[in-house]
């Protein structure tokens, strides 16, 4: 019963291109090209221009780009990718182990997985107002705790000090992502065929052992895919650090999207903020271009 | 069995998991219980956990001291919805092409749609401020609704076409051996068959989309009727005096419904949330 789907898609390819499935697409193309495909595009040229809020923009050359680099842009660079790489290894370190947890065969396991989600679901900013609470040094929980414990004397106010802040937010963002890393890791594992564990297990291998040489291995995949991903979601964080710092004390979590947005919004000079904007692209587009290579790998070797 | 658990295996697993749910629900269980204190309890040193005289009173004074609560959480729902509602009419008919015809180009416009949640609209902000301010769009609903439907189209197109994958071609074929239109087909055949698809897309849409509503609104918005209770509650928070009792109320009423969803529909959701990390 396949005659007419193929004959249709014969009459189609042979006399003429079949526009229908382009058509299928014009909705969902007409709305990336407005706000996706054409604001990249446009701030790779304004990057190259003064604009701000005055009318007219001018051909500035590479100016701004040798503004920003001559300034401690390359300092915001390296912090970027050191607040990346710290939050998205404890995301994946943290949703591993809670991934294995969730794993066990215990009773009540199911209502855990549900208790799981919620920081992810939870607008992100009302997740983060709560933590700007507990990183109150007078009266949050985190400085009380401590005090109670004597791990600190007096009262610390996290989001004051340049390490603690730096910290803070790292700490928020993990919150954030850990669901997910936890949620697509433990689907990787339930993947794992039962007969596998359980011929090791009749060999008498133990389950750290079983763990380590059958489980991680096969997970491998699904870790290398979410790690990059939480990489890119990591770069692109913007919520956090705005809402608990707005990238302070004195720039220590100014990442390159919170110099970007201050630079152009606050301070109106869409240019340089452009070029900073394009470097964040630059990147992202060497991340994706990995996370492909990653897919198509994995594709080859049949085990994504 | 190979399951089975020695006494101690089974206090550590639990033991493991306490500490492991503790560090994703103690800020709720935190903003719960400082929404239950008296302010002056709040401000007590040292901290204490419980104090006397826990109380609803901040979810009744919320609403005074923050006359748009309501409209807040009104304008959070609107948006969310109205890119729900934008996003499916190009997932479904997109996903639906992606998912049954061979075409020129077909691979390419799927991984460009792929790539497209490799950016943000933080990156994007600049080209997106500066043509709104010259079309006069600033501090309209749809300039929150517009930039937030098209991030969320990729992952949606992904989700769907996975899902009419599975759906047998025989049903369309019946339908034009019958003579219906292409279009006629999509819409009585494949739709209502994939209904259970497309409410899952749904779903998972309109929860990114309320969770995800803060930078555009900070952005593209300065008139407060039309916030929504992320950044109508960050201006709360930016003062010098912080009604905090108050500020975790409203933000617990905030995410009430979405909590709720979640509780009914978690299976789905977490389908739906996870299909965006993908794998072929």
């Amino acid at each position: 019963m396949t005659v007419a789907l193929d004959r249709s898609y014969d009459i189609a390819t042979r006399k003429r291109i079949d526009l229908f499935p382009y058509f299928l697409l014009v909705p969902a193309l007409l709305i990336t090209m407005v706000i996706v495909a054409w604001p990249l595009v446009e701030t790779v040229r304004l990057s190259f221009t003064d604009a701000s809020l005055k009318p007219e923009e001018n051909f500035v050359g590479l100016a701004n780009y040798e503004k920003m680099f001559s300034r401690r842009f390359p300092e915001v660079i390296g912090r970027t990718f050191y607040w990346m790489a710290l939050s998205v290894s404890f995301k994946m370190l943290v949703g591993l182990l809670g991934a294995v947890l969730l794993n066990a065969a215990v009773p009540g396991r199911a209502l855990f997985r549900v208790l799981v989600m919620p920081p992810w679901i939870v607008p992100i900013a009302v997740g983060v107002f709560i933590w700007g609470w507990m990183y109150n040094g007078q009266f949050g929980m985190i400085s009380g705790l401590m005090q109670r414990m004597h791990m600190i004397g007096t009262p610390l106010e996290f989001l004051a000090y340049r390490d603690t802040a730096f910290m803070a937010t790292i700490i928020t963002d993990v919150w954030i992502g850990t669901p997910m890393v936890t949620v697509y890791l433990l689907a990787a594992m339930q993947g794992i065929s039962k007969e596998m564990q359980e011929a090791a297990w009749v060999d008498g291998a133990g389950r750290f052992y079983r763990f380590r040489r059958i489980t991680l291995p096969l997970i491998m995949p699904a870790m290398a895919t979410m790690a990059l991903l939480s990489a890119i979601w990591t770069f692109n964080s913007f919520d956090i650090i705005w809402i608990l710092t707005e990238g302070g004390p004195r720039g220590s979590t100014t990442t390159m999207i919170i110099d970007t947005y201050k630079t152009a919004i606050s301070r109106f000079k869409y240019g340089e903020g452009a070029a900073r904007a394009v470097m964040i692209v630059c990147f992202l587009s060497a991340f994706t271009g990995f996370y492909f290579f990653l897919l198509s790998r994995l594709a080859k070797r049949g085990e994504a | 069995m190979i399951d089975k658990y020695r006494w101690w295996e089974v206090v550590a697993i639990y033991a493991g998991i306490a500490v492991f749910l503790t560090f994703i629900l103690a800020p709720f269980v935190e903003a719960f219980v400082v929404s239950m204190r008296p302010l002056d309890a709040l401000f007590s040193i040292p901290y204490r956990f419980i104090t006397e005289e826990m109380s609803f009173r901040a979810y009744v004074t919320m609403w005074e001291n923050v006359p748009l609560l309501g409209l807040y959480i009104f304008n959070s729902f609107l948006i969310a919805s109205s890119v729900t509602v934008f996003a499916l009419l190009a997932i479904i008919p997109a996903a639906y092409a992606f998912a049954r015809f061979k075409f020129k180009g077909s691979n390419t416009l799927l991984a460009a749609f792929l790539a497209v949640n490799m950016v943000s609209g933080a990156v994007l902000i600049i080209p997106l401020f500066k043509v709104m301010h010259q079309l006069g769009l600033l501090n309209t609903y749809f300039a929150m609704i517009a930039p937030g439907t098209a991030f969320v189209i990729p992952t949606g197109i992904w989700l769907l076409r996975s899902y009419l994958l599975k759906i047998p071609k025989e049903l369309e074929e019946a339908a034009w051996a019958d003579g219906a239109s292409r279009m006629y087909t999509l819409r009585r055949v494949i739709i209502p068959v994939a209904m259970p698809g497309i409410i899952v897309v749904a779903i998972a849409t309109f929860i990114v989309a309320y969770a995800q509503q803060f930078i555009y609104a900070l952005t593209f918005n300065s008139k407060n009727e039309l916030n929504p209770l992320p950044v109508g509650l960050f201006q709360f928070f930016g003062r010098q005096e912080v009604v905090w009792n108050e500020l975790m109320a409203a933000s617990l009423v905030g995410i009430v419904p979405v909590l709720v969803i979640y509780i009914f529909l978690q299976r789905y959701i977490v389908a739906g949330l996870t299909a965006g990390a993908v794998k072929e």
